[in-house]
């Protein structure tokens, strides 16, 4: 119906909107690269993973293939998976606790991860032992919580949220008291680094070990993303229509979960991107989850896209991007709950 | 599709709510369930919907016991047509409606077209097709139920639950809603639906239950059971019926 074909089409926008900011972005660096060269380049190596290398002549500098395959195209690819993950993860948090401002932190993933990442720059680890002991963490944490919850009496949801706030605040307490410990030259700025936020690191061997988990995730997210819509009329009427809302809620529970701790354990921790995507997609698209989780995705993958675009060229200095976000997230989710009208 | 409640009992904790409840609705009933607050009428809605599961007794749609159903089987079997009530995010009409369908499709389908001429069918039933694209906290609250109502038929259960599904309604749209609701009794659905005004039982309903602290008081046609005496019993206070041409109404008598 009309409604849909629109939402449709808006999607589509959204696309076309992701893929023109992915190409730019090559270009955009103290190291200027142009637009047309980028794709060219991209296209010969895309080709050469079928011809063989050497197949096809090149007409650009190996300084410009360097700079867009190994330093630009890792870090690109980085900001759309975690984007992605975390916008989805955030709008079906907000679904199934049928509140919209619920976030991916709410089950304690990022203070997991966070802590994680805080033992392990502690006890000397390398980068990959870093992420992989966040991810554990994160992982570990959102466990805990729900065997908490799944204990206590009461109401499920309530118990999920008062866990996770919880375990968040015993695991934030002990990256604090890491950060007490930890030799002040070294380990202090990059656990401080680390917190704040960055795909500065990422390589591109880092891409698919970040896309497996996420994958895993996102494809039940997306899935589910109808039954999403039965789950956000509350638990009671969602079982009245026919879901297995036990089951239905932990799967997509524990996909967030896996998205979101993979996220953080590559980016570190990255504020409100989970909180504003979808807010904005709701403004945009209206509150059915068919379209709103797609449309999370790919808005989730272009902002943080916009985002660390903006992080590594604003300033010569890099800034934080979970600086960032928090910076651009903050005013311009108060502009959203101060704009009265919402869309259907 | 009929009704079957056999010795049904419940207590939350030590507190018992219902004891050893026994009656059938038939399909083209609606068996209206009178009684006070906090008389058990809610808790009996939540066994019949699988919400509260440690329940003594049977419950049976067609022979088939509820408990052992799957809640997507249930729901094939049993609607509920809850109170109008404000949501978190904003749906349409017709998406509350679709959602109905749910149950007919595997966790991981969307609705398709015969879901969606499923919904508008139901719709157009109810008279509110113009509704549709109207977004529902849009809606007034008799429109709201109403779309409740929809969903519910949309869902293809023969049995329909509605816990005082007018209690926030104004008069008019409180008459509308019932006599929707009897003329779908009289297609055939089974209907058990709490009220809190006995003389909508009398205008409304084939039969009537009453519950008192749990307990079954009388079950039986409105014109039979509701009395002066029943209505002092479960109210405690003094209420005279008055006959007319159109039947009986309930006249309140001052205390003195």
């Amino acid at each position: 119906m009309h409604r849909e074909r629109k939402a449709r089409r808006t999607l589509l926008a959204m696309s076309l909107m992701l893929a023109a900011l992915f190409l730019v972005s090559f270009s955009l660096g103290r190291y200027g690269v142009p637009p047309f060269t980028v794709v060219k380049i991209l296209c010969t190596r895309f080709a050469e993973l079928f011809a063989g290398k050497g197949a096809l002549a090149r007409t650009w500098t190996r300084e410009m293939e360097t700079v867009v395959i190994n330093i630009r195209l890792p870090r690109i690819l980085m900001a759309c998976l975690v984007g992605c993950s975390l916008s989805a993860a955030g709008a079906a948090f907000q679904g199934v606790f049928h509140n919209p401002m619920a976030s991916p932190d709410i089950l304690g993933a990022s203070s997991g991860a966070a802590f994680g990442a805080a033992l392990a720059i502690l006890l000397g680890a390398s980068t990959r032992m870093i992420t992989l002991s966040a991810f554990c963490f994160g992982l570990l944490t959102v466990g805990l919580v729900m065997l908490v919850a799944r204990r206590a009496p009461g109401a499920r949801l309530i118990n999920l949220i008062l866990a996770g706030i919880m375990l968040s605040s015993l695991f934030n307490a002990g990256t604090s008291y890491i950060k007490l410990v930890a030799d002040p030259s070294n380990q202090l700025p990059q656990i401080t680094y680390w917190l704040m936020g960055s795909l500065s690191g990422t390589r591109l061997s880092d891409i698919p070990l970040a896309f497996l988990p996420m994958a895993i995730g996102l494809a039940p997210l997306f899935l589910l993303r109808w039954q999403l819509n039965l789950l956000s009329l509350g638990e009671s009427e969602a079982r009245a229509l026919g879901v297995n809302t036990g089951r239905v809620r932990l799967a997509l529970l524990l996909s967030s979960t896996l998205v979101t701790a993979a996220s953080v354990s590559f980016s570190g921790m990255i504020g409100w991107v989970g909180l504003v995507v979808p807010h904005l997609c709701r403004k945009v698209l209206g509150s059915d989850h068919r379209y709103l989780m797609p449309g999370s995705f790919l808005c989730g993958a272009a902002f943080l896209l916009l985002v660390d675009d903006v992080s590594r060229n604003l300033l010569t200095v890099e800034i934080p991007i979970g600086i960032l976000t928090a910076l651009v997230g903050a005013p311009f989710f108060l502009y959203l709950i101060m704009r009265k009208e919402e869309k259907l | 599709m009929s009704l079957t409640v056999e010795n049904l009992s419940f207590s939350y904790g030590k507190h018992p709510v219902l004891h050893e409840l026994t009656f059938t609705a038939e399909a083209g009933e609606l068996l209206a369930i009178l009684g006070p607050n906090g008389v058990g009428k809610t808790t009996l809605f939540k066994c019949v919907m699988g919400q509260e599961r440690k329940y003594s007794g049977r419950i049976a749609a067609d022979g088939a016991d509820l408990a052992a159903l799957t809640p997507r089987e249930r729901a094939h079997r049993v609607a509920a047509i809850p109170q109008a009530h404000p949501l978190s995010f904003r749906y349409s009409a017709f998406d509350m409606v679709l959602m109905g369908t749910s149950h007919t499709l595997s966790p991981f389908n969307l609705p398709g077209e015969k879901e969606r001429a499923a919904a508008r069918d139901a719709m157009a039933r109810v008279n509110i097709g113009h509704l549709a694209e109207r977004p529902f906290d849009h809606l007034s609250g008799g429109e709201q139920q109403l779309v409740f109502i929809a969903r519910a038929l949309a869902q293809q259960a023969k049995i329909l639950l509605m816990d005082e599904p007018t209690a926030s309604l104004d008069y008019g749209n409180r008459l509308h809603v019932l006599g929707v609701v009897r003329d779908l009794s009289r297609a055939g659905y089974t209907v058990l639906l709490s009220t809190h005004d006995p003389q909508h039982a009398l205008w409304y309903a084939d039969r009537a239950l009453a519950l008192k602290a749990g307990r079954m008081l009388a079950l039986g046609t409105p014109r039979k059971i509701v009395t002066a005496d029943l209505l002092q019993q479960l109210y405690g206070r003094r209420i005279d019926l008055v006959e007319t041409e159109q039947g009986p109404v309930l006249v309140p008598k001052e205390a003195d």
